[in-house]
């Protein structure tokens, strides 16, 4: 089977980018984030509630429900229904899946929704029992959370590679300054190399400002037939490629890369672009280490260079030859669970239909988000990515 | 390089005594089989019988073949340290209150990469050997140190939390009055003790043991006698009332064995008394030290870490020529089990020693191999340095385990008066 022989996703338009605002902790649950980014959907799009068919969604705090409790407290009754949970990947993996439905007409209108609370307690709630292989053999070591895991992916990338702080600096600083110019970014005040280099250490080497913050929030949008978008009036964004991959490399003996490496060649391949006709990078960003895996591993420079290339590009949407994460990313944003493997996406489909809430990347034409989740024992196991591509460039 | 902890300074009365936690303790069954080689001093792991890959952590299939035979089986425990970290935050109590908290990812050269704690000396690029230690849950941790150890590793702060080394705290050895009892002063004055408390019961009764002790005490100093009778509730609530706050480890060498069956040589009186040192005695003990032993569990670098019960390999399987001594010892291993689930909330680890037969007067009709006191405290001393909590003492108690685990009725069976 050759490389190509993958369908292509044709005629499917993805719109009608809604973020319900993030706070630091919140009261409501998860069914009032993933009920309020509904309504939202259903009002820019201007379509009835009953219209959506299909739902696709991504939470770790519905608990005790699934996606189909939530289907009882939104009062609908869709034919086609998907629960990703895969976290941090479940934006690629959601986004793919709702497109395929409509395509094959399973569904017509399926509403991709990934949304969190953040209840005082609730995160240490979820570490604390979030695998069967993070309780036997990571929790009790420290209970740090995913913090212990990514200090060590980041020790000893810093030590292979030869990336510096300042290098993560960069990245985090250009970051912050995206997110100046966008209204739901949690943080607010520019970030100094001194404050980033001095901040207090949480599990070395990462300190306060590599580690995102848990947040509550939703992050929704949704996927249609491109005739249907056109009907209802709607901006959208056209999918060139998507990929995603489940325990790369388990023989990596500490994690250097991701599913993103295994599939980047037939990635751009479907996409019938290269990495040079990208015109903005949403990566995803819980830690910087994995930014810079993910710069890499998508193939803007080879493994290692990543540190090389930060410091060769400007990430900035406002001066920027390289704009990186153009809302802020989860660092600066905030992580709302399970939405933060769609904050990327959902901004990128905001540059694309011209909907966008901050900074603007000029004339941008193709835009590629790339989502990564569960670190199930030592490594993050899900990887997924999405190029989507500006209607009728 | 680890640098000697400095003994502890007198307590402060007024300052409030560190609550006792627990790092966390909520495991998988699979899960729990790390805890049983870490119990016994093993370094174990899921081995697959079909190809032989060995697995961490553990699970229900073979990661590579899908094979459901997963013995566990020794194995390497080398590996070199790919990264580590020092956690200066974390969610759980009981490392809050010991930050900051070294951990690493250790290669092993057997396959798996494991998530360990780490010693001060170890660095990344190290090479490295890995034990499975219990934790202050009481489960198994993973636990690395450099291969070459450094000058005064056991006084590592994290390996502590691991270990109950008796080097600078107070030992309450209960009954001076037997070589057993005289080997375990000399053992834990040998293993840097602080202090050390010897009971002694029925002052009517000279004792060449405790003769020695004496003069021990009177050479070296650190060692004070105190009457203690585990028969007398009077006598162990007294001392506990005395002692009770001064103990980090409790050594129970309780011992009074006689000869004699339930259908063969029956002798009531025997038996009781038997029960009351064994059973009652314990409970006696449990009851009054307990408590505040299990209250000290974090109390310093030198907080309350242990119970140890010296009980017989015949707890485990009656021996008919001693059948209601083994009756008692096995009512004792109930109780010690009883505390063991009471003690943990303090972190405090009830280590149980199965010993065969000691040479002395009680067993001379017994043939051989039989034990000398010297090698039985050593082995116990050893233990409590290394954090175990069972272990079998001498060729005998050993043969018992391994016959116990492969068929109970065989022993069952072959043990002859």
């Amino acid at each position: 089977m050759s490389k190509n022989s993958r369908m292509n996703y044709d005629g499917v338009a993805v719109c009608v980018p809604v973020t319900i605002p993030y706070s630091r902790y919140s009261l409501r649950s998860a069914h009032w984030f993933c009920g309020r980014a509904l309504a939202e959907l259903i009002k820019v799009a201007g379509i009835a509630k009953d219209e959506v068919d299909g739902f696709c969604v991504s939470s770790f705090t519905l608990a005790p429900d699934s996606a189909v409790g939530l289907m009882q407290h939104l009062g609908v009754s869709p034919r086609w229904l998907d629960h990703i949970p895969m976290g941090g990947a479940s934006g690629g993996v959601g986004l793919r899946r709702a497109a395929r439905a409509v395509q094959c007409g399973d569904a017509e209108i399926v509403a991709c929704i990934a949304g969190d609370t953040n209840h005082v307690g609730s995160f240490r709630n979820t570490i604390a029992s979030f695998s069967q292989f993070a309780n036997d053999a990571v929790y009790p070591y420290g209970s740090g959370g995913p913090n212990g895991s990514f200090a060590f992916l980041t020790d000893h990338y810093m030590r292979e590679f030869g990336a510096r702080r300042e290098d993560f600096a960069k990245l985090c600083i250009a970051q912050r300054d995206n997110a100046l110019a966008f209204p739901h970014a949690l943080m607010k005040r520019p970030l100094t190399l001194d404050a980033y280099m001095d901040a207090r250490p949480i599990a070395d080497p990462l300190c306060l400002f590599d580690c995102v913050m848990p947040c509550a929030g939703a992050e929704a949008y949704l996927v249609m037939a491109e005739d249907r978008a056109k009907s209802l009036n709607l901006d959208y964004a056209r999918i060139l490629s998507t990929i995603e991959r489940h325990n790369a490399y388990p023989d990596d003996p500490i994690q250097i890369r991701g599913g993103w490496a295994m599939d980047v060649d037939g990635f751009y391949d479907l996409a019938g672009i290269g990495p040079e006709d990208i015109d903005f990078l949403q990566v995803y960003d819980d830690y910087p280490v994995i930014c810079f895996m993910q710069i890499e591993d998508l193939g803007f420079c080879k493994k290692g260079e990543a540190a090389e290339f930060v410091r060769t590009h400007d990430l900035t949407v406002a001066g920027g030859d390289f704009p990186i994460n153009t809302s802020g990313g989860q660092l600066s944003v905030g992580q709302a669970g399970a939405a933060g493997g769609s904050l990327g996406l959902v901004e990128t489909i905001r540059q694309l239909t011209d909907a966008n809430l901050g900074a603007v990347v000029q004339g941008a034409r193709h835009g590629l988000a790339s989502c990564f989740g569960m670190i199930n024992y030592d490594r993050g196991l899900c990887s997924s990515a999405a190029i989507l591509g500006r209607a009728g460039a | 390089m680890t640098t000697r902890l400095p003994p502890p300074k007198k307590k402060d009365p007024i300052a409030r005594t560190l609550q006792p936690t627990q790092p966390p303790g909520n495991r998988s069954r699979e899960a729990q089989g790390l805890t049983a080689m870490a119990a016994v001093g093993r370094f174990a792991l899921q081995t697959c019988a079909a190809c032989d890959r060995v697995q961490y952590p553990p699970q229900q299939i073979c990661g590579n073949c899908l094979g459901d035979d997963l013995p566990w089986r020794d194995v390497d425990p080398a590996g070199v340290l790919l990264a580590e970290t020092k956690l200066h935050h974390a969610n759980d109590l009981y490392f809050r209150d010991r930050m900051p908290w070294r951990l690493g990812m250790v290669k092993m050269d057997a396959g798996p990469a494991v998530v360990a704690h780490i010693a001060e000396d170890c660095q990344q690029g190290d090479r490295v050997r890995l034990s499975l230690n219990l934790d202050r849950s009481g489960h198994a941790v993973m636990n690395a140190r450099p291969e070459t150890p450094g000058p005064n590793q056991e006084d590592d702060l994290q390996l502590r939390e691991l270990s109950t080394d008796p080097k600078d705290r107070r030992v309450l050895i209960v009954d001076g009055k037997t070589g057993l009892g005289l080997a375990l002063v000399k053992a834990f004055k040998a293993a840097g003790a602080r202090a050390i408390y010897v009971g002694h019961a029925e002052p009517w009764k000279t004792s060449p043991f405790l003769e020695e002790i004496k003069a021990i005490a009177a050479d070296a100093g650190g060692i004070t006698l105190f009457p203690l009778d585990v028969t007398d509730t009077d006598s162990v609530e007294k001392l506990a009332s005395v002692l009770g706050g001064k103990v980090e480890i409790m050594v129970n060498n309780s011992y009074h064995l006689r000869p004699g069956g339930a259908v063969d040589g029956l002798d009531m009186n025997i038996s009781r008394e038997e029960m009351d040192v064994h059973y009652f005695g314990l409970l006696r003990l449990a009851g009054n030290f307990g408590p505040v032993l299990r209250s000290r569990g974090a109390d310093g670098d030198h907080g309350a870490c242990a119970w140890v019960n010296i009980l017989s390999a015949y707890a485990q399987v009656n021996n008919p020529a001693f059948g209601t001594y083994s009756a008692s010892q096995a009512a004792a291993w109930s109780v010690a089990q009883c505390m063991r689930a009471e003690m943990s909330g303090g972190g405090v680890r009830v280590v149980n020693a199965f010993a065969g037969p000691l040479e002395d007067e009680w067993h001379q009709m017994v043939p051989p191999p039989k034990l000398e006191p010297d090698m039985v405290a050593g082995r116990i001393v050893a233990a409590l340095q290394k954090g175990l909590e069972d272990l079998a003492i001498g060729a005998v108690a050993e043969e018992i385990a391994e016959r116990l685990a492969e068929n109970p009725k065989e022993i069952e069976r072959e043990i002859k008066l």
